[in-house]
């Protein structure tokens, strides 16, 4: 037994551990979701926070801790974005075609994100650095955090309200707009982007390469836009 | 596989610099997506190593944000203060902004407010 727990304490030091066990727990995760019929309540990126979280707290390991070895997953996100170019140029003639449209719903989509969360979450009382840390929630974490911290918001609060919101489009945004009838996959991956950021893009991409292309579009449009209107309805309202 | 892995982080790198030098409110990695997109449209095709490298990477995109997603660990304490007006407006929010921008742009591709569709074929799911 002392030796079990020798392991662990040279273990918990390495950055493989936790590294290992993010990796191993999403595809286990992945395996459920699929076995489950996609059943938006087990969408992967959420069965693996909410494990991983009850794993830290019930051994005791701080984030940073955790942190430290998964970092390595985190970095990828970079590659990644650069990455979503492929299938953006794959899809360049619809893009051509319909850039107008893109356009004007970029715009729409993009001021009601922001304002439907203001108005949100100022009827149900959220707290004054709460509300400005939910601003920029629909864009990506590294663009939110920086315009959060520009609007005197929290910017670590702004990465959780980032995931989360994430995962709530990504777990019932397709469901949803198929429910209401929209089959079209170009306007269902660019609400994705626009309302989800890359959890939404992520799911997007499941459902097809099109819907992913758009999506990852979305994403990226949506996070320049976010960073000039959310200061200026700030300034605006003067919260 | 490798020199696909080169390539992107290059771009991000470039982004990076050039937003460093400018001071454009936006990460390093878009503006390195960006000139990828335009040097593709410009090569006019993608190469095959690029196209299986960026495949692998994106269909994998959810595992990348779970390790930023556990650091909801350090604001737990705020977060179950006000747990149902943040619940409330995360979930509210984020389906009005799905379904407003999915039905904007599906009623303005319809009503084509742009140029006319040169071939006929449409996909479904």
């Amino acid at each position: 037994m002392g030796r079990i727990s020798e392991i662990w304490v040279y273990l918990a030091e390495q950055p493989l551990l936790w590294l290992t066990i993010t990796v191993g727990l999403f595809w286990l995760a992945q395996q459920l979701y699929r076995a489950s019929g996609d059943f938006p309540l087990l969408n992967p990126v959420l069965v693996s926070v909410a494990i991983l979280v009850c794993g830290l707290m019930a051994t005791g390991t701080p984030y940073h801790a955790y942190f430290d070895g998964a970092q390595f997953i985190s970095f990828l996100l970079g590659p990644a974005t650069v990455a979503l170019a492929v299938p953006l140029a794959s899809q360049a003639a619809t893009l051509r075609r319909h850039w107008l449209s893109i356009t004007v719903a970029l715009s729409v989509g993009s001021i009601t994100a922001i304002m439907s969360a203001l108005v949100i979450g100022w009827a149900t009382g959220l707290s004054g650095d709460m509300l400005l840390s939910m601003l920029p929630k629909s864009v990506t974490t590294p663009i939110a955090m920086g315009i959060s911290d520009q609007i005197g918001g929290v910017p670590s609060l702004t990465a959780v309200f980032v995931i989360l919101t994430g995962i709530v489009g990504a777990a019932i945004g397709i469901p949803l707009l198929r429910a209401l009838g929209l089959r079209d996959p170009v306007a269902k991956g660019f609400a994705l982007g626009v309302g989800s950021h890359g959890i939404g893009t992520a799911r997007a991409f499941e459902h097809s390469e099109q819907a992913g292309a758009f999506s990852g579009l979305a994403m990226g449009l949506n996070g320049a836009l976010t960073a000039i209107l959310v200061p200026l309805i700030v300034w605006l309202l003067g919260l | 596989m490798i020199g696909s892995i080169a390539a992107l982080l290059i771009l991000q790198l470039i982004g990076t610099i050039v937003i460093r030098l400018t001071g454009i409110p936006l990460p390093g990695p878009v503006v390195g997506m960006l000139l990828l997109f335009v040097f593709l449209l410009w090569r006019g095709a993608t190469p095959d190593s690029l196209a299986s490298t960026t495949r692998g990477l994106l269909s994998n995109l959810g595992l990348l944000f779970v390790p930023a997603g556990v650091g909801i660990i350090t604001h737990l304490d705020a977060v179950a203060d006000q747990w149902l007006a943040l619940t409330i407006t995360l979930v509210a929010s984020a389906v009005i902004a799905i379904v407003v921008t999915a039905f904007t742009l599906r009623v303005l591709m319809r009503n084509s407010l742009d140029t006319p569709e040169p071939v006929a074929p449409k996909t479904g799911d």
